[in-house]
C-alpha cells in the first residue's frame, strides 16, 4: 500500500484546498495518522473509499481522544549579556497549547486487503457538543461508533442521521470519557471508612449537634 | 405497550405513513422487547414498531451493562486491564486477552516465543469452538428447540472450559495471556487431553449436524430470513461469520496473518445468500476448520520458554506512540487502539467491539419480517452484552 506521503500528495491533488498533515508516531510498528481539516474531511473520506488504488471500503474503528489544555515546556538557548560578558543561557520557554478533541478513524480495504490508514479530525475547542463532521454518510459502520463518540466525548458530529446518546441514558449530563470528567459523589454508607473513602464519607455525616 | 404517538420523546417519534395504494395501514403498535426478555441474550432492548406482526421499525437500545471499561483502563496500569478484558466478551476471554496483548506488543515492540504462539493459537481455536457451539445451541433455543440442543452444546463446552480451568485456574475469566507470552506453560498431560477432545470433536459436530442442519423447522425459520446484502455488510463494517456468510472473503487470520496463522492449512468458509441459515452453517464449517488448525498446532508445538525475557510485568512503560492491533475473535474483528504518553497508564484505551458494530444493521435485516423472526435474526448476529455495553 502507498505510504502516508503518497496518499497525502494524491489527496491534495484530488481535493483542492484540503489541509492535510502527517502526524508523527514514535511507535515503530504503528501507523502515522493523517490529520484532515473538518471542512474537507467528507470529500477526503469519499475519495479514500472510491479511489481504485486505495478502495478503503471498511471503516474498522472510530473513536475520540481528548487533549486538554496543556503547558508545553521547551528549552531554548538564548544569548544574553551577563555582567558585561555575552553568554549562552538555557531558558525555559512555556507555551500553552489550547485544548481540543479528536476523532480517529481506522480504515482498511476489504477488497484489496490492505490497511490501515488512520484519519483524524480535530475540533476547534473543548466546549460541550463542539462540532466536527460525521462520516456516517460514507461508511455506515460509523453510525453506532460515532454515536458513542458523541455520547462519551461530547463531539457533535454534523451530518449524522441519528445523533443521540447510546451507552448512557437520554438526559444524562456530562461526557464521561473526557479527562476532566468528575464522577458523581455516589456515596454509600460504610461501617469502617478509611483514606479517600473516609474523606468522602465525612461530607455525608450529619452536622454535629452541640447542646 | 403504547399506541404510537403517546410517547412524547422526540427520539422515538414514529408517524404512521399512508401505504402506496392509499389504503389505511391500521394502527401501528410500539412494543418494547426487553430488557428482560429470554431471547435478547442479556439486558438488551429492541424498540419495535409493528403493523400487525410485521416489523416496520426497530431500534436497538442498550447500555444497561455500561461500566466505562475504557475509562477504568485509562486510570490503571497496562497489565491491570488484562483481567478486565476477560469481562468484555465473557464467552471468549482467551481471544480478548490475545487482542489486548497483541496491541500492547505492537506498541512496545515485544516478541513472543515460539511455544507461546502455539499455545495462543490452541487457546484461541478452542475458544472459537466453544463460542460457536454455544451460539448454535442458543440459536436453536431461540427457535423453540427448548433444552436439548443447548444441553448438547453445553456438554461439549464444559469439556473445553475444564481445559481452560486446569491451565489458568478459571473456567471463564482466564486472564491467561501476558505481554510477550503466556502466564504459565501447559503440561504434556494437558496437551494429550486437548488432543483427545479435538479428536472427538468432529464426531460431536456430525451428531449435532444430523440433528439440526437438515431439520425442517430450522430450514423453514432460517432460510431467506434476515438477508444481509454483500455491499451493505462491507459498508456497515460487519465482521466475523456474519460478513463471511454474506460472501465476503475477509478473515483477519488470513489477511493480517498475526501470530503464526500463516503456518496452518485451513480454509475460510463463505456463504452465498447472507441469510440466517448461512450464518448458522458458516459457524458449523468454521468449527470444522478450527479442529483442523488445532490438530496441526497440537502436532507441531515445540518446547521452549513461554515468556519473552525482555518483557517486564512490573514498571511497564511503553514509549509514547499509538498502535492499533486486531484479531479475528469468534464474533468478529476485535481491536484495541492504544495511545501511550510514556507513563505507566495508557493515555487512550479503546476497544473495537465486534458485536456492538454488528448490531448496526439489525434494523435493516429485520424490516418487513415478522416479530418472531427478529428473535432468530438477533440470535444469528451473536452478541454478548458485556462487550456491547462495555
Amino acid at each position: 500500500m502507498e505510504n502516508p506521503e503518497q496518499i497525502k500528495s494524491r489527496l491534495e491533488a484530488a481535493v483542492p484546498g484540503a489541509k492535510i498533515e502527517i502526524l508523527p508516531n514514535d511507535c515503530p510498528a504503528g501507523e502515522r495518522p493523517l490529520r484532515v481539516d473538518t471542512a474537507h474531511i467528507l470529500a477526503v473520506a469519499k475519495f479514500l473509499r472510491d479511489d481504485p488504488q486505495l478502495r478503503l471500503d471498511f471503516c474498522s474503528n472510530v473513536t475520540g481522544v481528548d487533549w486538554p489544555e496543556t503547558e508545553l515546556t521547551e528549552k531554548i538557548k538564548v544569548k544574553r549579556v551577563v555582567d558585561g560578558v555575552e553568554k549562552e543561557i538555557e531558558e525555559v520557554k512555556k507555551t500553552v497549547r489550547p485544548g481540543f478533541l479528536e476523532v480517529v478513524y481506522h480504515l482498511y480495504s476489504m477488497e484489496l486487503k490492505h490497511g490501515p490508514v488512520v484519519l483524524r479530525q480535530r475540533t476547534a475547542n473543548r466546549d460541550a457538543e463542539t462540532p466536527a463532521v460525521s462520516l456516517t454518510p460514507v461508511w455506515r459502520g460509523c453510525e453506532f461508533q460515532e454515536r458513542e463518540v458523541f455520547d462519551l466525548f461530547g463531539i457533535r458530529l454534523e451530518g449524522h442521521p441519528d445523533l443521540r446518546r447510546i451507552l448512557m441514558w437520554d438526559g444524562f449530563k456530562g461526557f464521561p470519557m473526557r479527562k476532566d470528567y468528575v464522577a458523581p459523589d455516589d456515596f454509600e454508607y460504610e461501617p469502617t471508612p478509611h483514606d479517600e473513602v473516609l474523606e468522602q464519607a465525612k461530607k455525608h455525616y450529619p452536622p454535629e449537634v452541640t447542646a | 405497550m403504547n399506541a404510537v404517538g403517546e410517547r412524547p420523546s422526540q427520539n422515538y417519534e414514529i408517524l404512521p405513513k399512508p401505504s402506496e395504494t392509499g389504503e389505511p395501514l391500521g394502527e401501528l403498535l410500539e412494543v418494547s422487547m426487553g430488557p428482560q426478555h429470554p431471547s435478547t441474550h442479556g439486558v438488551f432492548r429492541m424498540d419495535v414498531v409493528l403493523d400487525g406482526e410485521k416489523v416496520m421499525k426497530l431500534k436497538p437500545v442498550f447500555g444497561y451493562l455500561h461500566r466505562n471499561h475504557e475509562k477504568i483502563a485509562e486510570n490503571i496500569s497496562y497489565l491491570g486491564s488484562m483481567p478486565y478484558t476477560d469481562r468484555l466478551d465473557y464467552f471468549c476471554s482467551m481471544t480478548n486477552n490475545w487482542a489486548y496483548a497483541l496491541s500492547v506488543e505492537k506498541l512496545a515492540g515485544l516478541a513472543v516465543p515460539e511455544r507461546a504462539e502455539y499455545i495462543r493459537v490452541i487457546m484461541a481455536e478452542l475458544t472459537r469452538l466453544q463460542n460457536h457451539t454455544c451460539l448454535v445451541g442458543f440459536f436453536a433455543q431461540d427457535m423453540g428447540a427448548l433444552g436439548t440442543p443447548l444441553m448438547y452444546a453445553f456438554r461439549e463446552r464444559e469439556k473445553i472450559l475444564d481445559l481452560f480451568e486446569s491451565v489458568s485456574g478459571a473456567r471463564m475469566m482466564c486472564n491467561y495471556l501476558r505481554f510477550g507470552g503466556v502466564r504459565c506453560d501447559v503440561t504434556p498431560e494437558w496437551l494429550a487431553q486437548a488432543g483427545q477432545l479435538v479428536d472427538g470433536y468432529g464426531r460431536f459436530l456430525d451428531e449435532f449436524e444430523t440433528l439440526l442442519s437438515e431439520n425442517e423447522i430450522l430450514l423453514a425459520r432460517s432460510q431467506g430470513v434476515g438477508v444481509l446484502p454483500r455491499e451493505l455488510a462491507v459498508n456497515a463494517s460487519i465482521t466475523g461469520p456474519m460478513l463471511r456468510a454474506a460472501g465476503v472473503n475477509y478473515d483477519v487470520r488470513k489477511v493480517d496473518r498475526y501470530g503464526i496463522y500463516s503456518r496452518f492449512d485451513f480454509k475460510v468458509p463463505l456463504g452465498e445468500h447472507g441469510d440466517v441459515y448461512d450464518r448458522y452453517m458458516i459457524r458449523v464449517l468454521e468449527m470444522r476448520e478450527s479442529v483442523k488448525i488445532l490438530k496441526q498446532a497440537l502436532r507441531d508445538i515445540p518446547s521452549g520458554p513461554v515468556m519473552d525475557p525482555k518483557a517486564k510485568l512490573r514498571g511497564f512503560r511503553p514509549k509514547s506512540g499509538e498502535a492499533y492491533g486486531r484479531i479475528e475473535a469468534p464474533k468478529g474483528e476485535l481491536g484495541f487502539y492504544l495511545i501511550s504518553d510514556g507513563t505507566a497508564n495508557p493515555y487512550r484505551y479503546r476497544v473495537r467491539p465486534p458485536s456492538f458494530i454488528n448490531l448496526t444493521i439489525l434494523e435493516d435485516m429485520c424490516l418487513g419480517h415478522r416479530i418472531a423472526d427478529t428473535v432468530v435474526i438477533l440470535g444469528s448476529v451473536d452478541i454478548v452484552l458485556g462487550e456491547v455495553d462495555r
